[in-house]
């Protein structure tokens, strides 16, 4: 029995064992000068698990009495987040190597990371969705206060520990009321006691606990006052980081438990859902407006995304659970790219964040700025960019779960989040010749990103590399 | 028969776009040339091609033609086919193309990315004609945005960055509606085909009893909310009155090439949408909303007329010209009988050709002198003859006089609305009278009288270039003038099936409100 769970949790077991093994490695070598190769090695090793956990997976398989699941739902998670981990991770090599960022621990708190997102998406349990989660949190706490003898990025550790450990504490608190109401931490014994119009009081309050808990996690309005401020401080590689893996793990953990412990009561949760996502589409709109630091402008973003793609969970249906994945998808993929534009940003060797930079950036470097303008519009969801079509997959989930009046507010506030992608174009199409200009450095392999992530908003709507087809199988093993 | 022709002209211009990206190198003089030259050909191969399917066509079939389909992700279908209500405007998209084409040739500010944004936008028009299927015509719609801000935004005018966001925002807005009510018809019809297949959009019956939200009545139901989301994106294309604001300002900052495309092309889709989707798909809906539109139209003519009367821009004038004439289209469209949807076709082709040569009349005397201002003119006649016999013809046909295709489209569109609604047509007609006001005016002011101007007396007439580009652009509209049942012909038995249909579907939704009336 035991020789049966252990094989279920086999990529979890490698990846922590190769996280330890490679720490003690570069402890007791040559520290820091390893840098480097883990970066490398661990990137490796994602996309290997990746290509394991995606070719091989299949049915679905449940481990330690329930407390851990592995079925297409998961495994669809899992390869985003360690594919967008290893991208994020390769991107980043050659930006903190100049900066003297590159510790060995920084791969390796990734890699934990890493497991802790895999845990999340695959927890059956509410003690095995705070494990991964808690253990997903701190490594990430530390990754944000990375450059030590810098004021900003040690406070945005430690605001993101402080209001993490709060909603941590929330969600603790809600778990624990589900629990005292449900009689159980199994998610498929809380979904027998919570059905809909049955639900009592104390558990209603529990599933509120923790929507407020997991929607801090994934910084929807109104629990996203983190999320600026963390993303302006942290090392810009980290906030590539920040705004692509754990976002979708978040966000999958969040379907998992709403379907897999809550499903027999979508009338309980979905108003609150769909509140949180008509909040944040319109906060990450209009908030980003004023914004002339591209990497708060990025958080707003994501904040708005993280807006569309509740949307398709409100819908309560697994044809939304379905759009939500195929929009996390592609929003990593186009802040993947849009991130690796970011790091090539700079002047003379510094990082530059302010928008007003990019002036004329199209005159020099043509070919970025072209693969840049195709990811704005993609952000924008205009058409015909990939980003439409994942808007209009949680358009289409809403509109037939009956919510219209979220649809209609998402397509009003898309209009005004238009507003300050196009203002990025203006800059580095419309201004004015005469400014300076950012280095046009070579940038290693990010143009490389940036190139092939514009490319796939634009050959993706032939026929979406069949993310569609894996996306819908994992719906149909969460919601039946 | 499946052929592939549409799918060829449609993606030609993308393709050599394409080419134009990757294997052109280097701004100088020969990489510019070539850049247009390949342009030129392109677009001209375009027209040559789409010339068969001209000849192919078979007026007398009502069904689509020339029908092409693949799969597609969604669940949607890549389809695309012409009808005899879109095969007109596809040639009147390739047509005008290499003229645009031709006339940018002056141009010499990012050459390459100039081309290629036209190209792409020449793709972008002509799969909004052909597409068959919703969320493609959507795909194509709004994409043409992208290339036009860019257009607008980097070879525009002095307040270009105003005119490009207010453009991009503006039409977005109106776009994003339909999109819902896009997503509404899907869900609700399970199909997004338009047409050309056993279960599509055109034969699905959308519900029409009348319902109530929030205390408001909805009469004609569904319908209704669907007609206004597809309404606010068509109005605001148009564009209609009181949301065609940004046209004024897009006409001005754009160039001169840009604003041809815009007044040519671009501003069809919004008749072309009424006629594919509101009036075919929401019958009730329309018939509901229509006196509505009609005294919008009305007010368009009347008011934008007297606005064109006091401009002191030339561009911003025949802008405003434009969005009159477009009344004329909107009024003729929901008239909803025979004349009223022919003379809106009519008046569409026509336009397109006689609001792109009043362009290309500021373009020639703008590239000369820098200033779109009427009083730095005066007395052109006197150094440029041909000019000014160019020039007198259009704004004739401007005017809608008679032998011109100017007055074809006007003069049925007001035979059509006189029969649903008198008072709008009076209203309409001296629309006009005041049209021949602002554009004789106008021409008196740039063309006539004594040349005084210093800075007039070195101009040169028009070039053998700028004469080959208007050459076409004459016949046609004077072709179109004493011949009108070249697209009379063409477009005649798909109206006459649109309308049947239409006032069928009315009358059958007025005899289940009577029935349900008498049952209570």
């Amino acid at each position: 029995m035991i020789a049966a769970d252990l094989n279920v949790i086999l990529p979890e077991i490698l990846l922590s064992a190769f996280a330890l093994a490679g720490l003690l490695v570069a402890v007791y070598t040559t520290k820091d000068k390893m840098g480097g190769l883990l970066v490398w090695a661990t990137a490796g090793v994602f996309v290997l698990l990746a290509a394991w956990i995606g070719m091989t997976g299949t049915g679905t398989r449940v481990a330690f009495n329930g407390m851990f699941i592995e079925d297409s739902f998961a495994r669809f998670a899992k390869v985003t987040i360690l594919l967008s981990a290893a991208a994020v991770l390769v991107m980043s090599e050659n930006y903190m190597k100049t900066r003297g960022l590159l510790r060995f621990e920084y791969p390796m708190l990734v890699a934990l990371a890493a497991v802790g997102m895999m845990m999340m998406v695959s927890a059956g349990d509410l003690m095995a969705l705070y494990m991964g989660l808690e253990l997903q949190s701190l490594a990430l706490y530390v990754v944000a206060s990375l450059r030590r003898d810098s004021v900003r990025s040690t406070e945005a550790g430690l605001k993101y520990f402080v209001l993490g450990a709060l909603s941590s504490g929330v969600l603790l608190y809600g778990a624990s009321l589900v629990y005292g109401y449900a009689g159980t931490t199994l998610f498929s014994g809380i979904i027998t006691t919570a059905q809909a119009g049955e639900t009592s009081v104390g558990m209603l309050f529990g599933i509120v606990f923790l929507i407020a808990g997991l929607a801090f996690k994934v910084s929807a309005v109104p629990f996203h006052m983190w999320t600026p401020d963390v993303y302006e401080g942290s090392p810009t590689p980290v906030t590539a980081f920040f705004a692509t893996a754990p976002k979708v793990a978040a966000m999958a953990l969040f379907a998992r438990v709403l379907h897999d412990a809550f499903g027999q009561a979508v009338g309980d949760w979905q108003q609150v859902i769909a509140l949180l996502s008509v909040l944040s589409m319109f906060l990450g709109a209009i908030a980003a407006i004023g914004q002339t630091n591209i990497k708060r402008l990025m958080a707003f973003s994501s904040i708005a995304h993280m807006g569309y793609a509740l949307m398709g969970l409100a819908a309560g249906t697994a044809f939304g659970v379905q759009a939500m994945l195929v929009y996390m998808a592609i929003y990593v993929t186009m802040n993947v790219g849009t991130f690796a534009f970011i790091l090539m940003m700079q002047k003379d060797g510094a990082p530059v964040a302010d928008i007003g930079s990019l002036n004329m950036y199209a005159k020099n470097n043509p070919g970025r700025a072209l693969s840049m303008l195709v990811l704005l519009f993609s952000l924008a969801g205009v058409p015909p960019m990939l980003g439409f079509f994942g808007k209009l997959y949680v358009l289409r989930a809403a509109y037939e779960a009956g919510l219209a009046w979220l649809a209609i507010a998402g397509v009003v506030a898309s209009v005004i989040g238009a507003y300050y992608y196009l203002r990025i174009v203006f800059y580095m199409y419309f201004g004015d010749e005469k400014s300076e200009q950012l280095d046009s450095s070579k940038g290693g392999v990010l143009p490389i990103f940036l190139a092939v992530s514009a490319a796939i908003m634009v050959l993706g709507i032939i026929n979406m590399f069949g993310v569609e087809a894996a996306a819908q199988a994992a719906a149909g093993s969460l919601v039946n | 028969m499946d052929t592939h022709l549409l799918s060829i002209i449609t993606f030609l211009p993308a393709f050599a776009a394409v080419i134009l990206a990757v294997f052109l190198r280097g701004d100088d003089e020969a990489a510019q040339s070539n850049a247009k030259w390949l342009a030129l050909i392109t677009t001209t191969a375009t027209f040559v091609i789409s010339l068969f399917v001209l000849f192919e066509f078979d007026p007398a079939d009502t069904g689509f033609q020339f029908v092409t389909e693949a799969e597609w992700l969604l669940g949607l279908k890549y389809r695309m086919g012409v009808d005899g209500i879109s095969i007109l405007f596809v040639m009147l998209t390739t047509f005008m193309m290499p003229l645009v084409i031709a006339a940018s040739w002056n141009v010499d500010k990012r050459v390459k990315e100039y081309m290629i944004a036209f190209l792409l936008l020449e793709t972008l028009m002509l799969g909004v004609f052909m597409a068959l299927d919703l969320i493609l015509f959507y795909l194509f719609f709004e994409a043409g945005l992208i290339p036009m801000f860019l257009i607008i935004g980097i070879w525009g005018g002095a307040n270009r960055i105003y005119a490009s966001f207010k453009f991009f925002l503006y039409t977005f807005l109106g776009s994003v509606l339909m999109l819902v009510a896009m997503v509404a018809m899907f869900s609700d019809a399970g199909t997004t085909c338009i047409g050309a297949c056993d279960i599509n959009l055109l034969n699905h019956q959308f519900g029409s009893e009348t319902f109530s939200v929030m205390g408001v009545q909805i009469v004609g139901g569904m319908q209704t909310l669907m007609f206004l989301a597809f309404f606010a994106s068509f109005a605001v294309k148009m564009p209609m009155w009181p949301v065609h604001t940004w046209l004024p300002d897009a006409h001005v900052q754009a160039p001169t090439a840009g604003s041809v495309v815009l007044a040519a092309i671009l501003l069809k889709m919004g008749g072309y949408g009424f006629l594919r989707f509101s009036l075919p798909m929401f019958p009730v809906g329309s018939d509901v909303m229509a006196p509505l539109v009609l005294w919008m139209s009305a007010i368009a003519i009347v008011y934008t007329s007297l606005v064109a009367l006091v401009q002191q821009d030339m561009k911003k004038l025949i802008a405003y010209s434009s969005v009159a004439h477009m009344g004329f289209v909107t009024m003729g469209i929901f008239a909803a009988n025979q004349q009223g949807v022919d003379g809106a076709i009519f008046q569409m082709i026509s336009h397109g050709f006689i609001s792109a040569a009043l362009f290309l009349c500021v373009g020639v005397i703008y590239d000369r002198m820098h200033t779109r201002e009427i009083d730095a003119y005066g007395g052109l006649v006197n150094r440029m003859p041909v000019y000014a016999m160019i020039f007198m013809l259009f704004t004739m046909a401007n005017v809608g006089l008679p032998g011109t295709s100017g007055f074809v489209g006007e003069f049925l569109t007001l035979i059509a609305v006189f029969q649903v609604n008198t008072w709008v047509a009076a209203v309409a007609t001296t629309g006009v009278i005041l049209s021949a006001a602002y554009a004789l005016w106008l021409y008196r002011r740039v063309v006539m009288g004594e040349l005084i101007k210093e800075s007039l007396k070195a101009i040169k007439d028009t070039s053998a270039r700028e004469r080959w580009i208007f050459a076409p652009l004459v016949v046609m509209t004077l072709l179109l003038g004493v011949y009108p049942a070249l697209v009379l012909d063409m477009i005649g038995p798909s109206v006459a099936a649109l309308v049947e249909n239409y006032a069928s579907a009315v009358e059958a939704a007025d005899a289940a409100v009577q029935t349900a009336a008498a049952l209570n």
